[in-house]
Parts: C-alpha cells; sequence; structure tokens
C-alpha cells in the first residue's frame, strides 16, 4: 500500500512526460488527414447521426416518452454513445494492446510503464472532451432546456475517469502474459454495451420488472456511470448520490487492485512483451 | 569515489512456454490462482554472481561474445531490469544509450519527438528548450527537423536518438553498441563527445564488440563470458585474454566443421569431391596439414603469422618430370598467391615412394577472411598427375580491419609537425 503510493508520487513526477505523449497521440493520430482535428469533432457527429437514423428511424424506439421525437431519442443515445464509444470502449482496447505495442520503449528506456495505460484512457478521455461540445449544442438544437444538474456532469466524468483507468491498468497487464484477452476484450465490450442502460433506459419497466435482469444492471458499474450522464444532460435530474458514490468506491477499489497487479507483473513486463 | 558499484548481481530471465500459457490461462481462469500460475517453465542465468565497481570519472568496457549478458548488464545498471539478487548502487544522473531513438514515433516530427525523447530522458521542457539548438545541429538535421521521423534514413534516426541523448548530460552515461549503424562520418563526431564526456570527468560504462574503440576509449575492462565475469582489469591486457579465447574457439569450430564435411564425404559427397580433384595419382598427394612455423597443425591465421603446407606424397613409379604447385585463394575466388617449384626454377630429378613436400610461407600477409587452398603435383606441360582444388581452407583473423586481399610488411611515419599516437604494438 504505502509501496503504492510512493509510486503514485513518483508518477506525479512524469506528469509532462504524460501530457506530452497525450499530446502526442492526438497530433499523431490526425497527423495527414486533411481536416486534423476537426476529425475529433466529426467523429461524434457522425456517430450521432447514424444512431439517430438508425434507432430513431428505422427501428424506432418503443418508448412512449421518444415516440413522437426520433430526435430526442438520438440525444438520449448520445448522452451514453459519447462517453462509451468515444472514450471507455477504445481506452480498454488500447490499452490491452499498448504495452505489447510500445514493447521497445519498455524494453530500452527507464520510465514507469504504467504511463503508457495512462496515456491511452486520457488521450481517449480528451477526445471525449472535443465531442462534449457537440453533446451540449444538441441540447437546444434537439428540443431540451439546459438545466443546473449539468454542472453534475464533472463528478460523472471523474468516476468514468476511476473505473476506466482501474481497468485499463488491469487489463494491460494482464494481457502482456494472457494474449487472448485482446480477443476476448472486442467481444466482451460489445456484449458490455448492450448490457449497459444506453440504447435503453435503466428506469424501463421490462428492465425494473425483471429481478435479475435488475440485479444484473445494479450490479453493472457502468450502468450508474451511463445513468449520471443521462440524468445530468437529458432528464434533467439530480444525479443518484448514493448509486454514483458506490460506484465512486468501486472504481477506487478497481484502481488500487488494477495497480497493485500492474505494479507485481511490472518487472515481467521488458522480457514477455 | 565509486559511481557504480555492483555486488554479487544475478539475473534470471524467465521462460515461459505457449503450451504452458495456454494451461495457465485456464486454470487462471478456472481457478483463479494467476499469481502463482505465472510461474516460468525455464530459467536463464543471463547475469552469475557479477560484481565489480566502476571509478567515478573513469571509462569502463564490457565486451564478450553475443549471449553473454552484456546488454542484460547494462539494462539492470541503468534500472530498465531489476536484479533477481544482488545489489546495484548508481551515483548521479544516468543515461542509457542503449538503442537510440526508441522513444520516437514515426508520425510526429523531429521537433516533437526531440521534446518526448528529451522529457522521457529526464529533463525539463526548459532544458531541452535551452539545448534544442545544440541537439539538432549535432544530429546535423537542420533542413528535416520539421519532417515526420518516418521518413528519416536510418542514419538520420540514430543520429538524432544519439544527439538527444548526449545532450541529457548525465553524470553516469551508459552505451550499449549504438555506435555500431552510424554512418561513417558521424561515428568519429559521437566518439569525440564520448571523449568530451571523459575529459570532463563524467563515468561511461561502454559496451561493444568493436574491441579497438573499447582499448582506446576504455580505462578497464570486463570480459563476460555466459554471464559470469571471467576477466577484469586493465584494457589490453583483457582484450588480449578475450581475442586467444575467441581465436581458440574459431580454431576448435573450424575443426568441428572439417570434421563434419570428412564425415560427409565418406558416404555422400565423395563423388562431389572428386570432381575438385583430378589427375590419374601416378603421384599422389595422400594428405595435406596447414601448421604454424612451430609444426602444430591449426587453421586459424593471424596475418603477421607464418604457414607451413605440408603435404605426404607416394610416387608409385620411378618419375622424372613433376611440379609440386599452391595457390591460396579468397573467398571471392581471387588467386592470392600461386607458385610452383618449376616456376621457381627448381629442376625435377626424381621421385619415388613416400615421402614428405612443405611449402614454408614466413608471414602470411593477408587481411581478414577465409582462404582456400589447391596442391598440385603435374608435369612441367600442366598434365595433372594428383590436382587439388580447394579441399583445404584456412581462416585468417585479425583485430585490424584494413582491406584489400594483401597486406604489405608496411610502417607509417611523420614528419614532427604532424604528431599521432602510435598504437601499442602487440604480438599475436
Amino acid at each position: 500500500m504505502l509501496n503504492l503510493i510512493a509510486k503514485t508520487k513518483d508518477l506525479y513526477k512524469y506528469r509532462v512526460l504524460i501530457q506530452s505523449l497525450v499530446s502526442r497521440e492526438l497530433k499523431a493520430r490526425y497527423r495527414g488527414t486533411i481536416l486534423g482535428f476537426m476529425w475529433s469533432f466529426i467523429n461524434p457527429m457522425l456517430l450521432l447521426i447514424i444512431y439517430t437514423f438508425v434507432f430513431g428511424y428505422i427501428i424506432p424506439a418503443r418508448w412512449e416518452m421518444m415516440q413522437d421525437s426520433p430526435s430526442l431519442y438520438a440525444l438520449f443515445l448520445f448522452c451514453g454513445v459519447l462517453p462509451w464509444q468515444v472514450w471507455f470502449a477504445p481506452s480498454i482496447l488500447e490499452s490491452s494492446n499498448v504495452l505489447l505495442m510500445q514493447g521497445n520503449l519498455i524494453k530500452k528506456m527507464l520510465f514507469p510503464t504504467e504511463i503508457l495505460p495512462i496515456v491511452a484512457v486520457t488521450s481517449n478521455f480528451v477526445h471525449f472532451l472535443f465531442g462534449l461540445p457537440i453533446l451540449l449544442l444538441f441540447i437546444p438544437i434537439l428540443g431540451k432546456p439546459f438545466t443546473p444538474f449539468l454542472l453534475f456532469l464533472p463528478l460523472v466524468i471523474l468516476v468514468q475517469y476511476v473505473f476506466t483507468l482501474g481497468l485499463a491498468l488491469l487489463v494491460s497487464a494482464l494481457t502482456v502474459h494472457f494474449r487472448d484477452i485482446k480477443d476476448i476484450l472486442a467481444n466482451l465490450l460489445t456484449f458490455w454495451f448492450f448490457a449497459s442502460p444506453i440504447i435503453y433506459p435503466v428506469m424501463w419497466e421490462r428492465i425494473q420488472s425483471h429481478q435479475i435482469i435488475k440485479l444484473m444492471m445494479d450490479l453493472n458499474p457502468m450502468t450508474h456511470i451511463m445513468w449520471g450522464y443521462q440524468n445530468c444532460v437529458f432528464f434533467g435530474e439530480m444525479i443518484r448520490w448514493k448509486r454514483l458514490g458506490v460506484t465512486f468506491l468501486v472504481s477506487l477499489v478497481l484502481l488500487f487492485i488494477g495497480y497493485y497487479v500492474f505494479d507485481k507483473l511490472r518487472d515481467s513486463f521488458p522480457e514477455e512483451v | 569515489m565509486h559511481a557504480i558499484e555492483i555486488e554479487n548481481l544475478t539475473r534470471i530471465y524467465q521462460k515461459y512456454s505457449s503450451q504452458h500459457r495456454f494451461k495457465t490461462f485456464k486454470s487462471a481462469l478456472l481457478k483463479g490462482d494467476l499469481f502463482r500460475s505465472l510461474r516460468p517453465d525455464e530459467l536463464v542465468n543471463a547475469l552469475d554472481d557479477v560484481s565489480f565497481a566502476i571509478e567515478t570519472g573513469s571509462t569502463f568496457g564490457v565486451i564478450g561474445e553475443n549471449g553473454s549478458g552484456k546488454s542484460t548488464l547494462l539494462k539492470v545498471v541503468a534500472g530498465i531490469a531489476k536484479p533477481t539478487s544482488g545489489r546495484v548502487e548508481v551515483r548521479g544522473k544516468v543515461a542509457a544509450l542503449i538503442e537510440l531513438g526508441a522513444g520516437f514515433h514515426p508520425e510526429i516530427t523531429g521537433r516533437e519527438n526531440i521534446f518526448i525523447n528529451g522529457i522521457m530522458l529526464g529533463l525539463t521542457k526548459k532544458q531541452i528548450q535551452d539545448r534544442y539548438d545544440d541537439i539538432v545541429r549535432f544530429a546535423e538535421l537542420e533542413e528535416f527537423i520539421d519532417a515526420p521521423v518516418k521518413t528519416y534514413s536510418s542514419g538520420m534516426y540514430m543520429r538524432l536518438g544519439f544527439s538527444i541523448a548526449i545532450n541529457v548530460n548525465p553524470d553516469v552515461l551508459l552505451v550499449d553498441e549504438v555506435l555500431a549503424v552510424g554512418d561513417a562520418s558521424f561515428v568519429p563526431k559521437c566518439l569525440d563527445r564520448i571523449d568530451d564526456f571523459r575529459r570532463r570527468k563524467k563515468t561511461i560504462l561502454f559496451v561493444s564488440h568493436d574491441l579497438s574503440t573499447v582499448e582506446k576509449i576504455c580505462d578497464r575492462v570486463a570480459w563476460l563470458k555466459h554471464g559470469r565475469v571471467q576477466t577484469i582489469g586493465e584494457s589490453r591486457r583483457v582484450i588480449d585474454a578475450y581475442l586467444q579465447d575467441v581465436t581458440e574457439k574459431a580454431e576448435d569450430a573450424f575443426e568441428q566443421r572439417q570434421h563434419e564435411i570428412e564425415q560427409e564425404e565418406h558416404f555422400e559427397e565423395a563423388e562431389e569431391r572428386r570432381e575438385n580433384r583430378w589427375g590419374k595419382r601416378e603421384i599422389e598427394i595422400k594428405k595435406v596439414r596447414m601448421k604454424g612455423l612451430g609444426g602444430k597443425e591449426k587453421h586459424v591465421f593471424s596475418p603477421d603469422e607464418g604457414m607451413v603446407i605440408e603435404m605426404e606424397v607416394e610416387a608409385y613409379s620411378r618419375i622424372r618430370d613433376f611440379v609440386f604447385g599452391i595457390g591460396i585463394f579468397n573467398a571471392q575466388g581471387i588467386l592470392v598467391y600461386g607458385t610452383n617449384t618449376l616456376l621457381e626454377e627448381y629442376d625435377a630429378v626424381e621421385a619415388q615412394g613416400k615421402g614428405k613436400v612443405s611449402c614454408r610461407l614466413e608471414r602470411m600477409n593477408l587481411v581478414n577472411g577465409t582462404y582456400y587452398l589447391d596442391v598440385a603435383i603435374h608435369k612441367r606441360d600442366g598434365y595433372p598427375y594428383d590436382y587439388h582444388r580447394s579441399l583445404y581452407s584456412f581462416l585468417v583473423s585479425s583485430r585490424l580491419k584494413d582491406g584489400g586481399i594483401f597486406r604489405p610488411d608496411h610502417t607509417w611515419e611523420f614528419s614532427e609537425n604532424f604528431r599521432l599516437k602510435p598504437p601499442e604494438r602487440r604480438d599475436t
């Protein structure tokens, strides 16, 4: 425990490196494209359009509240799709690969290896931040008012950051030894996406009336995070303090476990990647 | 005062087989015993009880064959690999030139890479800013610094990497074989910088295969063999001991190969061998030996050594017209030297029965490489009795890398205003 705290302090010294690596990731991603950074806005925008089209018009929502307004459903969808597809899923997928991809770096240079998954999570977080104005912009366009509950958005983001980071550390360390995880993850994330209340609201009767499904929903940390976004942006309601608070604690525990496992396996990385 | 202290350092590498990995993945999933199942199948002792200390301000070389643990040693000193047991202590800021430009990202520019690489090596942004011009100038990349690194040639890549690392200005510099890839004009520049470091009393740990460089710049040298320190001490003595060992090994390997060839020939390749040997063998060359001037049979020679080519010959009848000849060819098939008794105006009188014929070369005067030997007995008009075409080979191994096919004995002289430090003469 003390060891980990010391390591975290050490990490603070490397914040400039994290910062530079994140900006390198962002620069490198769009280097050579004509639209450059615009892609950070265009990508979520296109995502929004696709979801609106498919779930608004082709498969209309079976949800009374949305029945007459497909565009409203798009806004609801986007509350969950943006943090999931732009931030969470790519962070985890990249983390599962990052130590293997940067093997040369791990073998040849001296720096805290955990920086690599941290950079993966953080650079995708920045992409998410770029997409956020699109989401906020579409609130009035799609016919919803701004509410003061938007101010709680940073809290939800914090919870997701801690949760994502914990999982990213765990996944990146384990993938070095069990490379199958990389392939399992791709499928697992799709399943997880549909198992979380993103394309449907958690309060839907079908979920609430089914004991087991309800339990599964409640046990899924991403449920509460996604719900948090929807409360802040879409419903304009107070976030569920207790649920989000517990999720935050769970995320902290996961972060601790993730860092612990990472630290335990750290010395084996240079040989295994 | 010691800049680096290493005590009883042991580093064991763990190898996991893929089959094992599959098993553990299953068991890890089923039983959840992740850490227990991560046990390796095989242990490799990369460093075995290594101890030495390096004086602050000295340059220390590490030599040894591939896989002897040199790079592992450097990585442990750099902190990239952890010692399995033992103690490593380094005083001062360390920079490791293990692989130049290891952290470069191909898609972003040289400028951006300088900053990121510099930060990774422990500089602050401010420090990099101050040294930026020096770095670019030293790397000779002024024109290309704003192009993505993926467009660089490997030489440019290496120059930039070296330039950043050397500008970190560490107290302890670790250098691993990085100069091997540099272009001809840049390597001396790098060596200059390293020299500069030495003058400023910084500590350098230098790992290389390039023995002449090691000898030139290192105060002391350790020779690693199979992860153990074989010898440690004054550069020339250690390098000599190492060279001795390498030569002996080459001799062994050569004999082994020779032996294998003979074995094969008995079964399959007798046919092929016959193609390289012709003549009716009225006089037969029954055996050919290569010996040192001392009379010991050997196949690896140094350039200033001599060689005796000894043929066992048997004439089955009384023969009056015969010429003994030899020819030495290099690996490209170029005749390096050829002569025979006729050309040297020996007059054949009579040959009968068994006997020996030797040709004594006082000095090889050849450059590094593999050479093939022809031996023959023929008539004055060229009719062959027994001709052996490239059936024998030997190796010339030299510490110097001079070129060409022949090394005339030579010396250098300079008038007094051109001052050079002569190499310390050695006799190998």
